[in-house]
């Protein structure tokens, strides 16, 4: 595939690592925001050709993982009502809950389907009009554009019968979070890719700044995660804390604006729960009053429901980068992906599952 | 996080005046992919799908840096060159 | 202000929040699930030794002749498929089990769940695609059943296939036989047809010349058989993919076993497709491949027999049996890094992260 299989050549993955390995001179704790580059690093065995110095720690760049146990809970509500057909993206559906997944859901009669994109379920609403259609929105910044669209679609051909699950979570106040707590190991971080492709990287430089950081904005092959982590290795040993951006070919500084554009008319910042975290400010999105009728928190009308983590769980710490899933004591005995304690086990992006598939060595 | 895969624009549709959508090739699989976000695309250019959404356009002459950017430090490797 | 990152971890022991009482979707994908349900459920309450072995088909002696006998059920949407449909799968996937078991198929019996309401045109299709692939497979269809349930509770057609064939004298393939040193060989590229199905599924529509690989292997058993008596195994990876195949014999024979990336064969449009939907090719079902695990003396020479057969040309030996840990498959990448491929809890979902 052009513009991807260049950038996973091993002979070059080898040379750039070598030369990492020569510019290195002490330990540096490094975190890759994304789950994807967190499932690029594990697949390919990124951090084996590193040298021993570099620390790569995983942060909480998985929609998925931090959706809040209650979302997920509502979300199974809504599922089983009469006449819903819920529809979701694949990654959430093995998910737990406080009690279920959306999949025991399905399992139980309710109408839960896969769909890539959530124009699949604008499809299904126009389709079907005598259902109520509801759509899972999770993701961060690079799924909301899209997620806003089908909103946006829905209200200008006046569908009454589609809405959906905001469930938006951003990266910047995330990032903050983590730079603002005492037990903060890291030096520098890879930002997030896709993220920046649509909302530029101008946020970046305050953190920057405040936290005199280094952070190179990265891809997600492997000579892009490399590349990304020589660059904060150069940064870091020269005593620099600037914004770069590695993945130059997809990322520019101000972003997509048309997508932004959207955005801003359909969603508006709100404080967000983050799963096993807790609540962080300004940290996500919710649609606009102007969209009430396609909210489907406000058109269910549910009360509020509250949950807790099992208190075995301990995906708050990888999540943040203070522990890794092998740390954890549950780690493939009582927690796995069959029996999963937290989203991070779950999810196909959650450091714990990654670390599951391709590394534990139980 | 957030999977996106790079394709090539074979086909941009002019119906709708606001949602424009295209055929998209990835490597012998096509899609039909909302071109929405980038008003300015045409057929040939290389778009980043995500979701079946095209979020940014491939600037080839970057990728074209960043790769022989990275070829090069493999070829000193090669010849015992490198810094 | 954000909250702390001071969180108490207090080890109590949870019950697991995931607790089968009602079968869900992944109990029927070939994973773990799937192997749950025939732990606790199925092998307890039937057991005998010829179950007990769990390869793909039961092998039993009558009358001085080793006798194959296997059965599947065909539940596969859409119906229609690019390469094939739930006729030809349902012949195909038999006369393959039988092979196995290296047997020469003899007969099948079908039998038809058909929903009320279900166009007889599309059944029309559907047999006569059956009799094609009969027929092409010299397999006959001697018996059968046809029941029809209400509108509402059949999703539109089921097939059962039960097949029966005879093992030659001499020959012993079995999933518990690989030992360390043995190696692994594959018949060509995987994915090509869980990717076909996934391309013509309603909400993951896209557009590709790819065919789903289901085709008859008895022939190609043949060769590999006649090639050499040394073939431990044989199985070909259906739902589950190569991975749940390799995990298989790796537990049944209690051996590991390791592959290495680039030796695996997959096509180029099946590769955009993974990387479009997020799968991975190592868990995507094939209909028309399969994987041998031969003595390492013949490995050579049943390569050969293989890809001097039109089921076989893209043959490649993929990796080695070993005895580091029962039941432990791993991959050797294209970094040189070593991956656990491990069973997949139920199916593998399309994803967006």
């Amino acid at each position: 595939m052009k513009y991807v299989d260049e950038y996973r050549d091993p002979h070059i993955a080898q040379a750039v690592a070598e030369r990492i390995a020569r510019k290195v001179t002490r330990h540096w704790v490094l975190m890759e925001v994304c789950g994807g580059q967190t499932h690029t690093l594990m697949r390919y065995g990124i951090d084996e050709l590193l040298p021993g110095q570099i620390e790569m720690v995983h942060g909480p760049g998985c929609p998925v993982c931090v959706t809040p146990l209650e979302m997920v809970d509502r979300a199974i509500r809504i599922a089983s009502l009469p006449g819903v057909i819920f529809t979701s993206y694949g990654d959430m559906l093995r998910v737990p809950g406080s009690e279920s997944d959306l999949f025991q859901a399905r399992a139980k009669g309710a109408d839960v389907r896969i769909v890539y994109s959530p124009m699949d379920a604008l499809k299904m609403a126009r389709a079907n009009p005598d259902r109520r259609v509801v759509f899972f929105g999770v993701g961060f910044e690079t799924t909301a554009p899209a997620n806003a669209m089908a909103v946006w679609q829905a209200k200008r051909e006046g569908l009454t019968n589609f809405s959906m699950i905001a469930s938006h979570v951003l990266v910047p106040p995330a990032m903050k979070l983590i730079l603002q707590s005492p037990s903060n190991r890291v030096n520098g971080f890879i930002g997030p890719g896709h993220v920046c492709a649509v909302m530029g990287f101008e946020e970046y430089d305050e953190l920057a700044r405040e936290f005199r950081v280094p952070i190179v904005i990265g891809g997600f092959e492997p000579l892009d995660l490399l590349e990304a982590i020589g660059m904060l290795v150069a940064q870091l040993e020269e005593g620099r804390a600037e914004v770069e951006n590695q993945y130059s070919r997809s990322v520019n500084y101000e972003g997509n604006i048309a997508a932004q554009d959207l955005m801003r008319e359909v969603f508006e910042v709100s404080d967000r729960k983050w799963r096993g975290i807790g609540s962080i400010a300004a940290s996500g999105y919710r649609l606009r009053d102007e969209y009430a009728a396609f909210d489907a928190e406000r058109v269910f009308d549910l009360k509020e429901l509250s949950a807790e983590e099992p208190k075995e769980c301990i995906s708050a710490l990888v999540l943040q980068g203070l522990k890794k899933p092998v740390d954890c004591p549950a780690f493939g005995s009582r927690c796995t992906p069959m029996t999963p304690l937290g989203a991070p086990m779950v999810s196909a992006e959650g450091a714990c599952a990654a670390y599951y598939q391709y590394r534990r060595h139980a | 996080m957030c999977l996106a895969v790079p394709g090539k624009v074979l086909s941009v549709e002019e119906g709708d005046s606001v949602l424009r959508s295209g055929n998209v090739d990835f490597c012998g699989v096509r899609k039909t992919v909302n071109l929405s976000f980038l008003p300015d695309v045409a057929p040939g250019d290389f778009v980043l799908v995500h979701v079946g959404f095209a979020i940014s356009k491939l600037d080839e002459e970057e990728a074209a840096r960043t790769y022989q950017y990275l070829a090069q430090i493999g070829a000193l490797d090669e010849e015992g060159l490198a810094p | 202000m954000p909250n702390t990152t001071e969180i108490p971890v207090a080890f109590t022991c949870p019950t697991p929040l995931v607790v089968h009482d009602r079968i869900v979707l992944g109990h029927g994908s070939g994973g773990l699930l799937s192997a749950e349900l025939l732990r606790d459920i199925f092998l307890p309450l039937f057991s005998n030794p010829v179950l007990d072995r769990m390869d793909d088909q039961a092998i039993f002696e009558v009358g001085g002749a080793r006798i194959a006998f296997t059965t599947d059920s065909f539940v596969v949407k859409p119906l229609f498929f690019p390469g094939g449909d739930i006729g030809s799968l349902a012949v195909h996937g038999t006369v393959n089990d039988l092979a196995m078991g290296g047997a020469r198929p003899l007969f099948l019996s079908a039998a038809f769940i058909l929903e009320e309401g279900f166009p007889t045109d599309e059944l029309k299709r559907i047999a006569r695609s059956m009799a094609q692939a009969a027929q092409a497979s010299g397999v006959a269809i001697i018996t059968g059943d046809t029941k029809v349930v209400e509108k509402g509770k059949g999703d539109g057609l089921f097939i059962n296939t039960t097949g029966i064939g005879i093992v030659p004298e001499g020959v012993r393939v079995s999933a518990n036989q690989a030992r360390p040193g043995d190696r692994v060989i594959l018949s060509g590229p995987i994915g090509d047809h869980g990717i076909a199905i996934m391309a013509s599924r309603e909400g993951l529509e896209f557009d590709t010349e790819i065919q789903s690989d289901s085709a008859p292997l008895h022939e190609l058993v043949a060769a590999m058989l006649h090639a050499s008596q040394e073939i431990r195994c044989l199985r070909d990876p259906t739902r589950g993919g190569l991975s749940s195949t390799l995990n298989e014999i790796a537990t049944q024979s209690e051996v590991s076993i390791q592959i290495e990336e680039p030796k695996i064969p997959v096509r180029d449009e099946v590769k955009s497709a993974c990387e479009l939907l997020g799968l991975d090719p190592l868990y995507v079902a094939n209909e028309g491949k399969l994987v041998a695990i031969v003595a390492p003396e013949a490995a050579q020479c049943v390569l050969s027999a293989m890809r001097n057969n039109p089921r076989g040309r893209e043959s490649n030996i993929i990796g080695t049996v070993g005895e580091r840990r029962a039941g432990l498959v791993t991959m050797k990448t294209a970094f040189g890094s070593t991956r656990i491929v491990d069973m997949l809890a139920g199916d593998q979902l399309p994803r967006i992260c």
